[in-house]
């Protein structure tokens, strides 16, 4: 191909682009580099031919070009003449103007500086000396050999930091096609363009240490970067020239079971733990910490593995157990105590983001506690962990769940949930998928896959594609984008708990025992219905109406008032005069376009209190269901439109209510709180006839979606059209009246006749619907043979026999019946709901979104697993169970690992991997590798037994090390990361509370259970949101209950746990911060839960720790550190209780308001001033650094 | 540089550490006194980040009177004569393009245009048009700098609010004081750096307002903002219980301290020494919270400037009030939400009211810092999520009409602290529908607003789960044209 001239400036432009600066600044450069000294081949020279020339004149035989060999002296005296380069070829090919045949080619992409010709001009002006190969290490005088790099520690991360985020995964923002977080990438050679990057045992040859190491800030890397420090271009080096070995990231290969290392002091380790932790001691010179006196240890342990301290009684029991495993005996004593599982629980539920709101906007209730429950039974249960995951992800899939199993699946729908009016639903799907795939890569691998999601990963490999691929195990199930706002959303489980169980069984019992003896009547049922039909038959009009369940009835027999179950409330016609005409039934009203029927306030249905309460949600408007109705009515219509009846009104942009209405000759029913995007609506596909009577029956099951709506045309189920779908407040409460004929708004009147108006309080079933849809009277039906009846004409007199006709010991035992199961309906629908996870049959598509914005789909994504990891085994189906049972596979490299970090995390303040959430490239190198990788495959062998691992961890040498800070232990290594002491660690946030009720003998130790509101400022909530939900505190017992049942609204978390630290539960948190503020200083002083704690404490006090105050204070401070005082701080708090005394008896009227506080009486037999002084004394003991702290 | 983002985050990584370590941790507080500055990073014993601030701030600290709900542009200040002509007429659909709206309104079948049933008219020597709603604030516009040209891409109010808070429409980032607190540290001891403030509006039941507005995301918890409430403690459990005394109080923090001292020398603990620290702390704000929120020094004349709501506790009024006292006690960051803004439906009697409840207070604290000096290095900025629609929602006439939700157009404004006083930036449609030109972007406005406090948007990081955040995430751009 010929080239152009304008070609050619186009693509000198574009490499001058290329190579990233601009003509000008290149120049600048080459001033700078001007210097005296003489110019060394080796540090100067070679590094410029080894970028631009090596690819084709270096050692790769197969890529030299015209034999010519710039990486060997050899050249030197063919293409370079000593001292002088004009003469020389190799500088003129350098910087000829022809474009054929300018080195390197303008095709490579390569060009040289004008800094670097000049540089290479100068080297053959002073006499193009080769010099010594070893000049080129500058550091160290050629001193290569220096100590072993590790590449997994030192030189992955020093990539990782300074060139993933250009020549990493993410393939978009991939620079120059280069690679370096995979071994072909960083080995490749890359011909053209510059030979190869890395050359084992070649620092010098190799393009990586050029680059890095470059003066020149154009060739420089990281690009626009701060240059790496001497020490780590040295690492390179280093590993480069000691074989630059490669291993893939340390935590993306499966562990293998390390050998235990010997140690010099061979009799301080307990377990294995300690072998590990004692050789990288001995390894730094350094001793471990005697351990730590048995008081301080039983405290440490009972902390940590219930959150709560121990009580004198277990310290005393223990300090007195002189055999050799008393400690170990307490440690198993610990584990099988139920508040195990409550101090476990707590730590996941801020993995999980539980909350018992929704998150968004105002932040309606939910009701996810049951899922609590099942968390605290598992660890209580020693669950294995590989079940715990399983459950959790996808207990639902397995076969035949139960439903503690579905139970467990809420953990992926403890997320926030959206039901802000006008949102656009699909873009929240978006947002659940991505959060759960979120949460899930973190809490069990320690990925921070939600990076993904806009472009592949920066530092990981993981795709944007596979990050979507696995948003697809999570997508497919039945949920909607919008969220109901007070309520639990679809998919959902009712889970009542075995107390409950137990009541349904008891109740079910009885009701098979009264259709029994209804069953055992001795008495032919069809001879004495036949009977009475007989008779039935000869009575003129003989008639009835299904009573069960009716709300609300207008027969029309010459009157528009009807009957109802609550007072009469008047009827009023509006609009015209009263017109009676011929009905279905008797009369009718009659009705013009114009007249309609005020029948005033009807009872409501959807406004159960007593279902609410029972299942834990006390606010009004949040039931977890709308309640259910049924509407019956004949209709005559004489236009294609018209309101057959209503409770609604014309709100400002359009109807709010409910409604039943004809649509262009179909029936719809709506149901709205705002027209637009709040309603629930579904229409029939049929028309009704005009000019003919038909019934209508139309039923509500309270689910607030259209799918929970029913139609009958005369007793025959018709098709629906869904028409709304936005339901997100509740529906069926609606404050205007009942019209019949019309609707407060001015949608089209009814015209035609109307009767026998009818609403049910439940969902009348299809042979119901058929029944009331009957016209003909007892009488009628009776007279005909029951061969020729109609199913329902057959229906219909047996349940008026049944109900209102049979002999009275028939009636007796029917209506035990129907009352037994009304019971048990109540019963069960008071049970608490669950969002749980469930499967869609249709599988919902995935698409990649590009920039991962919901409107801007990619391609479809089909379920899968990141491929850098195990593959799913073969022949298996991937979703979202086998993409859970993938994750504790043993092949696995990160679930064990990233799971025994945690709990490391829980002991020691730190895990041994600091970056608990984050286990990849960037994530920090562990610091005990060899330990890491034995708790993980020790917790695997043992089937993920995790009681056996808490137990490991809490009985060895480490573990019971001291925790004060000797020598320069602090300053060496203030996070104790070497483990060197035992930790001492400020008390998580409901540790803290907990174990002041605990000490003042408060706590109400109830496991599991609905969350409760303990004392909170008033008008928190309402700060947030007026008319929202109001705090209503508790009352007895639920003040005191441990921390983690305490209710969690996410946009207003619980004060003094986010004082401390907790998380907001707003998204996952592995790891929280420790800080240490002057508002916990206030929340520990004055919060009314520590007054009233300390006064409790104080009594205690007083009535259990003996006469003196120094007996007395010291028990306190038994209670609250497990050791007495010694005598300087003993001094010290009895001289404040003096003092505190002699003002309290002096103003006895603060004393009793002091001691008043809080909800639990104070005891009257003892002394307001002395008690108010050891009040003061006890709540000092609640704040001193020694109570709230882990030693 | 992103590369040089990368650079950073090896530092940002030793401050995490020592953010959350525990020794390390000793020295911390929560206002910002940080490590850092003990142990002589930084400036003296403000705490700010090592390199903080990159240039000379022209702003020292920042009052933000957020407006809750969504003001509508269309009858405050951007005065549009073209839907007073177009009244009724459909929005012409080549200027709603492919908007996504919400589907409060998405349903509707027409977009009918609706101008404002209020006046306009021009003022001050810039002659800027503003509505009669904001008399008082009408006065001061040649203070004022306009930016009519505000989008965002959130359409609904809890994204849209965590929006402009964090920089980020879902939870889990920090905020803007956040962000402020952990990068240039406090200028006060005895009082939080950052204070959030709520007030209710008159109009009708506002958007809720959360803890995550004013929280620290993964910032160390210390970082986020000290909401200061109404009614009861302005602080969470300031107050003494009954029945103690400061007397009391302080007998009691001598002996915890001798304890606590026993306790350091027994351990060795540094924790323990910050733990003494902390409790002084909170006794020196047991006295200077209420002397901050303590008016009766405050002359007549303040209450007739800010209106007589502020003698009301939980008034915007007073909470302007009390910004102007944090301000003059160089509390960095200081916010005032004030709720009520959303009128979809009855526009015109919603609106009145809330204007009321806001126009004279903004305008006399913008007067009060001028006359006080402090205008020159506080900025001010008013505004809200978003703006809403040039259409009508709801029963279209002058009392009834009503306006969604609109992000991609809308007014706010700044004074003070370096930005150009007496100036408009951008322009908008005739419809104030679209962005005519010049538009900026939430990050836009954080980028501009950490600039005048010295900062250089894209090097105040954080390194969290590998990755460093910024309030402006990887986008922002500093208005240069509105700054002084």
């Amino acid at each position: 191909m010929r080239m152009t001239p304008y070609w050619l400036v186009v693509l000198v432009l574009i490499m001058a682009v290329s190579v990233g600066g601009s003509h000008a600044y290149r120049l600048e450069a080459g001033l700078v580099q001007a210097a005296e000294e003489p110019v060394d081949f080796h540090r100067d020279v070679r590094p410029v031919l080894a970028q631009t020339c090596f690819a084709c004149h270096g050692a790769a035989e197969a890529n030299r070009q015209a034999d010519l060999r710039l990486d060997t002296s050899d050249f030197i005296g063919t293409v370079v003449l000593p001292g002088d380069a004009e003469g020389s070829s190799l500088f003129q090919r350098l910087t000829t103007d022809a474009p054929i045949g300018r080195m390197p080619p303008l095709s490579s992409g390569r060009a040289l500086t004008a800094g670097e010709i000049e540089l290479v001009r100068r080297w053959i002006d002073e006499g193009a000396h080769w010099g010594t190969e070893r000049a080129f290490i500058d550091a160290g005088a050629g001193e290569v050999v220096g100590r072993t790099v590790d590449f997994g520690r030192e030189v992955r991360p020093l990539l990782a930091e300074n060139c993933f985020s250009c020549h990493g995964p993410d393939e978009q923002g991939r620079q120059v096609g280069l690679r370096l977080d995979v071994q072909e990438g960083a080995f490749a050679d890359r011909g053209l363009f510059g030979g190869p990057v890395i050359v084992a045992g070649d620092a010098a040859g190799s393009l990586l240490v050029h680059r890095v190491s470059a003066d020149d800030p154009l060739r420089r890397m990281p690009r626009g970067g701060e240059a790496l420090s001497d020490s780590e271009v040295e690492t390179l080096r280093l590993w480069i020239d000691q074989g630059a070995g490669w291993e893939s990231h340390w935590a993306f290969i499966a562990p293998e079971r390390p050998v235990i290392p010997q140690v010099a002091e061979a009799d301080w380790p307990r377990n294995a733990i300690d072998n590990f932790i004692l050789e990288r001691l001995e390894g730094e010179g350094l001793t471990p910490s005697e351990e730590t006196d048995r008081a301080t240890l039983l405290r440490r342990v009972t902390l940590d593995l219930t959150g709560v301290p121990p009580t004198p009684t277990e310290l005393a029991d223990f300090l007195n157990d002189d055999a050799a495993d008393a400690y170990e005996k307490a440690v198993d004593r610990l584990l099988v105590s139920p508040r195990y599982g409550e101090r476990m629980a707590a730590e996941w539920l801020d993995a999980a983001r539980y909350a018992d709101t929704n998150g968004y906007q105002t932040d309606g209730e939910r009701s996810m506690w049951r899922w609590r429950d099942w968390v605290i039974n598992a660890y209580n249960d020693n669950m294995p962990f590989d079940q715990f995951t399983i459950e959790q992800l996808a207990g639902d899939m397995l076969p035949n769940a139960t439903l503690d199993q579905k139970v467990a699946t809420a953990f992926n729908r403890n997320h926030s949930l959206n039901s802000e009016g006008g949102i656009v639903p699909e873009e929240f799907l978006v947002e659940y998928g991505v959060d759960r795939v979120s949460t899930t890569g973190t809490v069990w691998m320690g990925l921070t896959l939600g990076c993904a999601r806009c472009h592949d990963h920066k530092f990981d490999p993981i795709s944007q594609k596979e990050f979507y691929e696995a948003v697809a195990n999570f997508n497919n199930i039945p949920e909607r984008g919008k969220g109901f706002k007070y309520a639990n959303s679809p998919p959902l489980v009712t889970a009542p708990t075995v107390d409950q169980q137990a009541e349904l069984e008891e109740l079910d019992v009885k009701v098979d025992e009264a259709r029994a003896a209804l069953a055992a009547l001795d008495v032919d049922m069809l001879a004495a219905q036949r009977t009475w039909e007989a008779s039935a038959a000869e009575v003129d009009g003989l008639d009835w109406v299904l009573r069960d369940g009716l709300l609300v009835h207008h027969a029309f027999e010459g009157d528009i008032a009807g009957t109802q179950t609550t007072e009469e409330i008047p009827v009023v016609l509006e609009d015209g005069l009263p017109r009676f005409v011929l009905g279905r039934i008797g009369r009718a009203a009659g009705f013009d376009g114009r007249r309609f029927i005020n029948a005033g306030r009807s009872p409501d249905f959807g406004d159960n209190a007593r279902l609410r309460r029972r299942q834990g949600l006390e606010q009004d408007g949040a039931g977890i269901h709308d309640e259910e109705f049924s509407f019956a009515v004949w209709v005559y219509p004489t236009a294609r439109d018209g309101v057959i009846l209503s409770r609604a009104d014309g709100g400002d942009q359009g109807e709010v209510g409910w409604g039943l209405y004809l649509e262009d000759g179909k029936v719809r029913l709506n149901l709205s709180s705002r027209v637009l995007d709040d309603g629930v609506a579904a229409e029939s596909v049929a028309d009704v006839a005009l000019g003919q009577w038909q019934h209508v029956v139309a039923t509500y099951d309270g689910s607030k979606t259209p799918s929970g709506i029913r139609m009958y045309f005369d007793g025959r189920l018709q098709e629906l059209t869904p028409l709304n779908d936005t339901a997100g407040n509740r529906l069926t409460v609606s404050r205007f009246p009942l019209r019949i004929g019309a609707s407060g708004s001015d949608k089209p009147r009814f015209e035609g006749r109307i009767d026998d108006v009818r609403i049910y309080d439940s969902v009348l079933s299809r042979s119901k619907a058929a029944v009331v849809a009957t016209a003909e009277s007892l009488s009628e039906i009776a007279a005909l043979d029951p061969g020729q009846r109609t199913v329902a004409q057959n229906d219909k007199i047996r349940l008026a026999f049944l109900e209102q006709y049979a002999p009275p010991e028939i009636l007796k035992a029917v209506r035990q019946v129907a009352e037994l199961e009304r019971e048990r309906g109540e019963l069960w629908a008071s049970f608490p709901t669950v969002m749980v996870m469930e499967e869609l049959d249709e599988r919902r598509q995935t698409f990649r979104l590009n920039r991962g914005a919901y409107d801007n789909p990619a391609e479809e994504v089909f379920p899968g697993v990141p491929a850098m990891l195990p593959p799913l085994p073969q022949g298996v189906e991937a979703n979202r169970l086998s993409f859970a049972r993938w994750l504790v596979d043993s092949g696995h490299p990160l679930t064990a690992r990233v799971t025994v970090n945690r709990f490391w995390q829980m002991y020691f303040g730190t895990g041994l991997v600091k970056t608990a959430e984050n286990f990849g490239t960037q994530g920090e190198y562990p610091s005990h590798p060899e330990l890491l990788d034995w708790l993980a495959t020790s917790f695997m062998d043992s089937g993920w037994d995790v009681k056996a691992l808490q137990r490991s961890i809490v009985t060895s040498a480490t573990y019971r090390q001291s925790s004060k800070v000797t020598g320069d232990q602090f300053e060496n290594d203030p996070e104790n990361r070497l483990v060197a002491r035992g930790p001492r660690l400020r008390l998580p946030a409901p540790m803290i509370r907990d174990q002041a009720l605990a000490m003042a003998g408060l706590l109400v130790e109830k496991v599991g259970g609905a969350s409760v509101r303990p004392y909170q400022p008033e008008g928190l909530w309402d700060e947030v949101v007026e008319g929202g939900l109001e705090y209503v505190r508790a009352e007895g017992d639920d003040l005191y209950r441990r921390s983690l049942y305490t209710f969690w609204k996410r946009t207003v978390g619980p004060p003094t746990m986010l004082t401390f630290d907790s998380s907001t539960r707003e998204t996952c948190i592995v790891r929280t911060g420790r800080t240490n503020t002057p508002l916990q200083a206030l929340s520990l002083m004055n919060d009314v839960t520590y007054v009233e704690a300390a006064r409790r404490l104080a009594e205690r006090m007083m009535t259990e720790g003996g006469t003196t105050p120094e007996d007395r204070i010291g028990y306190g401070y038994l209670l609250a550190t497990a050791h007495r005082p010694r005598p300087e701080a003993e001094t010290i708090l009895v001289n404040g209780f003096r003092q505190h005394l002699d003002r309290y008896e002096m103003d006895r009227g603060a004393a009793v308001e002091l001691v008043t506080l809080g909800e639990r009486r104070r005891d009257e037999t003892l002394d307001v001033a002395e008690l108010a002084a050891f009040t003061m004394v006890a709540n000092l003991i609640l704040n001193f650094d020694g109570t709230i702290t882990k030693e | 540089m992103d590369v040089c983002l990368e650079r950073l985050l090896s530092r940002r990584r030793f401050l995490e550490l020592t953010s959350s370590g525990i020794g390390t941790a000793a020295l911390a507080t929560l206002f910002g006194q940080d490590l850092i500055a003990q142990s002589g990073r930084a400036s003296a014993a403000s705490g700010a980040l090592p390199g903080l601030p990159h240039h000379a701030p022209r702003a020292k600290r920042v009052i933000y009177l957020f407006q809750s709900g969504a003001p509508s542009q269309h009858e405050l200040w951007d005065y549009k004569p073209k839907l007073q002509e177009m009244v009724g007429e459909d929005l012409p659909p080549s200027v709603r393009g492919n908007q996504r709206v919400t589907t409060m309104t998405a349903g509707q079948e027409r977009f009918p245009l609706v101008p404002s049933k209020f006046k306009f008219s021009r003022h001050g020597k810039t002659q800027t048009w503003v509505s009669e709603l904001m008399p008082h604030t009408a006065k001061i516009v040649d203070e004022l700098c306009f930016i009519k040209t505000m989008h965002t891409e959130a359409i609904n109010h809890d994204p849209g609010i965590t929006f402009f808070q964090t920089g980020a429409q879902l939870a889990g980032r920090p905020s803007m004081g956040a962000w402020l607190t952990y990068g240039l540290g406090t200028m006060n001891s005895d009082l939080p750096t950052f204070v959030a403030m709520v007030s209710k509006g008159s109009a009708r039941v506002g958007q809720p307002l959360y803890d995550r507005l004013w929280g620290s995301g993964f910032l160390p918890t210390r970082f986020q903002g000290v909401k200061f409430l109404s009614t009861g403690d302005p602080v969470l459990y300031l107050s003494n219980p009954v029945g103690v005394d400061q007397a009391t109080r302080r007998r009691y923090l001598d002996d915890l301290g001798a304890l606590n001292q026993l306790k350091e020398e027994e351990y060795g603990d540094p924790e323990t020494s910050t733990r003494i620290a902390q409790y002084e702390m909170a006794y020196r704000m047991q006295t200077s919270v209420p002397e901050l929120t303590d008016l009766s020094d405050e002359p007549e004349s303040t209450f007739e400037l800010y209106g007589p709501d502020a003698r009301k506790p939980g008034t915007f009024a007073r909470n302007c009030l009390l910004a102007r006292r944090l301000a003059e006690r160089d509390v960095r960051f200081i916010q005032c939400f004030h709720r009520g803004w959303d009128q979809h439906t009855r526009l015109p009697e919603g609106i009145t009211t809330q204007a009321r409840d806001v126009d004279q207070p903004q305008a006399a604290l913008v007067q009060d810092l001028k006359q006080r000096g402090l205008l020159d290095d506080t900025l001010v900025i008013w505004g809200g999520e978003f703006g809403r629609s040039a259409y009508c929602q709801g029963v279209f006439n002058d009392e009834t009409y009503g306006r969604d939700h609109h992000p991609r157009c809308f007014t706010i404004w700044m004074a003070g602290g370096g930005v150009k006083p007496g100036v408009s930036y951008g322009e908008s449609d005739d419809f104030s529908y679209n962005i005519a030109k010049d538009p900026v972007h939430i990050h836009d406005l954080h980028a501009t607003m950490l600039h005048l406090l010295g900062i250089d948007h894209t090097k105040l990081t954080f390194g969290y789960q590998g990755r460093n955040f910024r309030l402006t995430d990887v986008h922002g751009r500093v208005v240069g044209d509105v700054l002084a």
